[in-house]
């Protein structure tokens, strides 16, 4: 995989700070997200990791500091403003927040609500595209709650990239399953990375799942991951590791850099 | 303590900040695109047919016990005759209105808010604006505009049960000639009586919608939380229901006058 750096990144944070009433939840936290890199960002419950995400979403606004999607800088813009760069970030929400009124299919073609250039017939047939990428076609008229939760994990993944966007958020999005629906999950992570060169901010406490991104890509010939040295070639996935301790950076490398770390903080996702 | 007081007075004002925003938009979204006819539409079904059973039964027997209780003091005075007038007066001006949107606001504010809540707590809130929608527009507009369409129609509908309630005891207990109870009853009704009558419920619509949607907005803390916000807001809406009854009255007492 050839590496090529945008001048523009996906996403940045220039010193962003947010505090909840007292607390610390970022402080002063910068980075990059280059144009179709992959950031895993590991931490304990509470260090701020889904926070991030919300705030390069805009749901959140931070205290101080700036952050720029797709270039633009997104700080001080209103929902209605936030719409059109919102087009162009997927995000899947940690227990996949589905709609439980809607079916599968409304859930996953909610986004063309707001979306009058896409017709109905375009709309159904991206619906049923994203499904088939999750392998999930076949639910189209169910309801999240007839779903299972790796399902509605998957429906989620639909629904995010539904919209072809050009970002992808995931907020843990094997928390709570079982190892196989986990390797699942990740499987389409690392086939979605590959197959469309996204760029993504991947949130999870399993450094496994770190690994897994770092270690593997997909082959569309053979239709599944491969390790990236099968064949001698050592391929580049382009993820890098983050690790968050209590609102800052504590490391920031690529999965060969975090494995020769001493720090015992990190030693402790490590071992 | 005094760090405690001020801590509790913040808190109360950021609160009722928060919840003038968010009428503020609210109401706004009316003027404003896209509209969620369909959602409306559904939301009229929910709050307007759905509380129908509990406002006509409660319509009923306040109209019948207050039959009851007003022919015996009026029987002290030898004027049973005027049964039919004081069960209309009591109905239309106060009790119908009163009683119908405590009624609405304890099967309605409370499902609004554990709706709103349990939404929050599984972050659909946060994706349907990751998803492009607002969600004032797509969730409290809609319950605001049906609530207000269907509180008054409730109304009108318990005022003439209750009123048939009054007969039913008028004419099978105290044993009071039928014409009389409807004209003493007709007759009493003026139009100050009517325009109060229908526009109590309308202000009591605002508070029943927009208290049951700050409380599920504002919900925090999982499904302990959902529980929380779903009991403060029948309390919150049933409480400025009583308050804002008393001043609306006196307000409207005195222009009439």
């Amino acid at each position: 995989m050839m590496e090529t750096v945008s001048p523009q990144p996906a996403v940045e944070f220039d010193r962003v700070s947010l505090h909840f009433e007292e607390k610390t939840v970022l402080r002063e936290v910068s980075f990059r997200l280059e144009s179709g890199e992959t950031k895993v960002i590991l931490g304990p419950t509470g260090s701020g990791k889904s926070i991030l995400l919300k705030l390069t979403m805009g749901l959140l606004k931070p205290n101080s500091g700036r952050i720029f999607v797709c270039g633009q800088q997104i700080t001080g813009l209103s929902d209605e403003q936030m719409f059109p760069v919102r087009q162009q970030v997927g995000m899947v929400f940690q227990e996949g927040a589905l709609f439980d009124s809607l079916t599968v299919a409304e859930n996953v073609g909610y986004v063309f609500e707001r979306m009058p250039q896409v017709g109905a017939e375009e709309a159904e047939r991206r619906v049923r595209e994203a499904l088939r990428f999750v392998e999930l076609e076949h639910t189209l008229e169910l309801y999240p709650s007839e779903l299972s939760g790796g399902m509605r994990r998957r429906v989620a993944i639909a629904r995010a990239l539904v919209s072809q966007p050009r970002i992808m958020l995931y907020d843990s999005p094997t928390a709570g399953l079982d190892p196989i629906t986990a390797t699942r999950i990740m499987t389409l992570l690392v086939k979605q990375r590959d197959a469309t060169r996204v760029s993504s901010l991947l949130v999870t406490h399993r450094v496994q799942d770190a690994f897994w991104m770092a270690v593997h890509y997909y082959d569309p010939r053979q239709e599944k991951l491969l390790p990236v040295s099968q064949d001698g070639l050592r391929r580049d996935t382009r993820t890098r590791i983050v690790v968050l301790r209590e609102g800052e950076f504590a490391f920031h490398g690529t999965v060969a850099e975090m494995a020769a770390q001493r720090d015992p903080y990190l030693q402790k996702f490590l071992f | 303590m005094l760090g405690l007081v001020n801590d509790f007075a913040k808190e109360r004002v950021l609160a009722a900040q928060e919840f003038t925003e968010l009428s503020a938009r609210a109401f706004q979204n009316i003027f404003r695109s896209p509209h969620y006819l369909q959602d409306t539409i559904v939301q009229m079904d929910r709050i307007g047919f759905g509380s129908l059973p509990i406002v006509v039964l409660t319509g009923f027997f306040t109209g019948a016990v207050l039959a009851l209780q007003m022919s015996k003091t009026l029987t002290t005075f030898g004027e049973t005759s005027l049964t039919g007038q004081l069960v209309m007066l009591s109905l239309v001006r106060e009790l119908g209105p009163v009683l119908t949107s405590l009624m609405v606001a304890g099967r309605n504010s409370s499902g609004i808010a554990s709706e709103l809540g349990s939404m929050v707590v599984s972050e659909q809130i946060d994706a349907m604006r990751a998803l492009g929608t607002d969600p004032s527009k797509k969730l409290v507009t809609p319950r605001l505009i049906a609530t207000v369409v269907m509180l008054p129609m409730l109304t009108i509908i318990s005022d003439f049960v209750g009123l048939l309630g009054g007969f039913v005891t008028s004419f099978f207990i105290i044993r009071l000639n039928p014409s009389q109870y409807w004209y003493s009853a007709y007759h009493a009704l003026a139009f100050e009586d009517i325009f109060q009558g229908l526009l109590k419920p309308f202000v009591f619509a605002f508070i029943v919608a927009l208290v049951g949607c700050y409380y599920g907005l504002t919900t925090r803390g999982g499904t302990e939380g959902v529980g929380r916000s779903t009991t403060q807001a029948v309390v919150a809406a049933s409480v400025l229901i009583l308050v804002s009854d008393f001043f609306l009255t006196k307000i409207l007492l005195w222009l009439l006058d």
